[in-house]
């Protein structure tokens, strides 16, 4: 077991267990509307992959917590503010280039926390992770595959491709900052010094872009706030539309 | 979809070690890189492979139907051709 106290242990696992609710989520908004069948299955593929890890982390975070809560409680039944969520991922859809720009920026991160996490000193998250880091390896795959088909595309898809990564760029700092949380989670060797996985994510998004004759956006304000609760606009309505069948038939079955 | 389809690849998968590659269907792709991950994606959903090969479906050549009887009707009354006269060990799964 760990010696980090609950509450952090709690706080975090909501951190990693929103994003990839949310994320998850977010691609399965696609679901029969994808460019072309193939790329609908891949995109309906890894929202499953990202609901699957949702499904363990918040199913620990409850048990963490200790009061009672299921991963269904926790997904259904908490309001935008309670999400920990970064901010990266609650962004709409927008076009395909704008999904793919979003999942790119995340899944390079993702690749390295999660290949962290598998040295957790939290047995039941290092087992999570082991699982994780496969499946984020193959999205990673996936979304850079088609950053550089649609960066080194048409002059069109190449000024779209380029537009995105523009607008989510501001998104991209929190991953990196920490605060007390973290700082605890990390002191514990639960989870690795997010600082770290910064120049780790350059090393492997710089080559990507070039290949994708992309430009690599220049750092300006980076928004933050989404681990603390404070989302944009976009998040409640999305959990609006997640949430609406549980809360109008609670504890329903099939 | 625009009016320019991706090429057609055929999808060929092996559902373990010492079996052959199989042909499962066909998918479209942009390339085969991008249809090697569309075959992972829609034919070894539930664990059906440990490998797949994919090939431009323009680059098989098929018999033609209508030779179906030059082809293969002579290979029906030479019965010696076929393993039906031994025994097979029940430990043998796929001969």
């Amino acid at each position: 077991m760990t010696a980090a106290s609950g509450g952090d242990l709690f706080e975090y696992l909501l951190r990693l267990g929103d994003t990839s609710l949310v994320l998850g989520h977010r691609l399965s908004e696609w679901c029969g509307q994808g460019p072309a069948l193939e790329e609908d299955l891949a995109l309906a593929n890894i929202a499953l992959d990202l609901i699957g890890q949702a499904r363990l982390l918040l199913e620990y975070a409850g048990k963490v917590e200790g009061q009672g809560r299921s991963e269904d409680d926790l997904a259904y039944l908490r309001d935008g503010r309670d999400y920990r969520n970064l901010l990266l991922v609650e962004q709409p859809n927008g076009h395909y280039g704008d999904t793919i720009a979003r999942q790119f920026l995340y899944d390079a991160f993702a690749v390295e926390l999660w290949g962290e996490l598998t040295r957790s000193g939290d047995v039941q998250l290092a087992a999570i992770a082991a699982k994780a880091v496969k499946e984020h390896e193959y999205h990673w795959r996936h979304s850079s595959g088609w950053l550089i088909r649609l960066g080194d595309g048409t002059e069109e898809s190449h000024a779209k491709m380029q537009a995105s990564l523009d607008r989510l760029w501001t998104y991209t700092g929190e991953m990196f900052a920490d605060d007390d949380v973290e700082q605890a989670i990390q002191r514990t060797g639960v989870g690795p010094d997010v600082a770290t996985l910064a120049p780790r994510w350059n090393t492997r998004i710089d080559p990507v872009l070039s290949e994708a004759t992309l430009t690599r956006p220049v750092a300006s304000w980076m928004q933050r706030g989404g681990k603390e609760g404070r989302h944009g606009e976009h998040l409640g309505h999305m959990l609006a539309e997640m949430q609406s069948v549980h809360r109008a038939h609670p504890g329903a079955k099939w | 979809m625009s009016g320019k389809d991706w090429p057609l690849f055929e999808v060929f998968v092996r559902s373990r070690a010492g079996l052959s590659h199989k042909h499962v269907g066909s998918l479209h792709a942009a390339d085969p890189a991008m249809a090697l991950e569309h075959a992972r994606d829609i034919y070894t959903r539930r664990s059906e492979g440990v490998s797949i090969w994919v090939v431009e479906s323009g680059a098989v050549t098929a018999s033609d139907p209508s030779d179906k009887e030059m082809l293969f009707d002579r290979a029906q009354d030479k019965t010696y051709r076929h393993p039906t006269f031994y025994n097979v060990p029940d430990e043998v799964e796929n001969l």
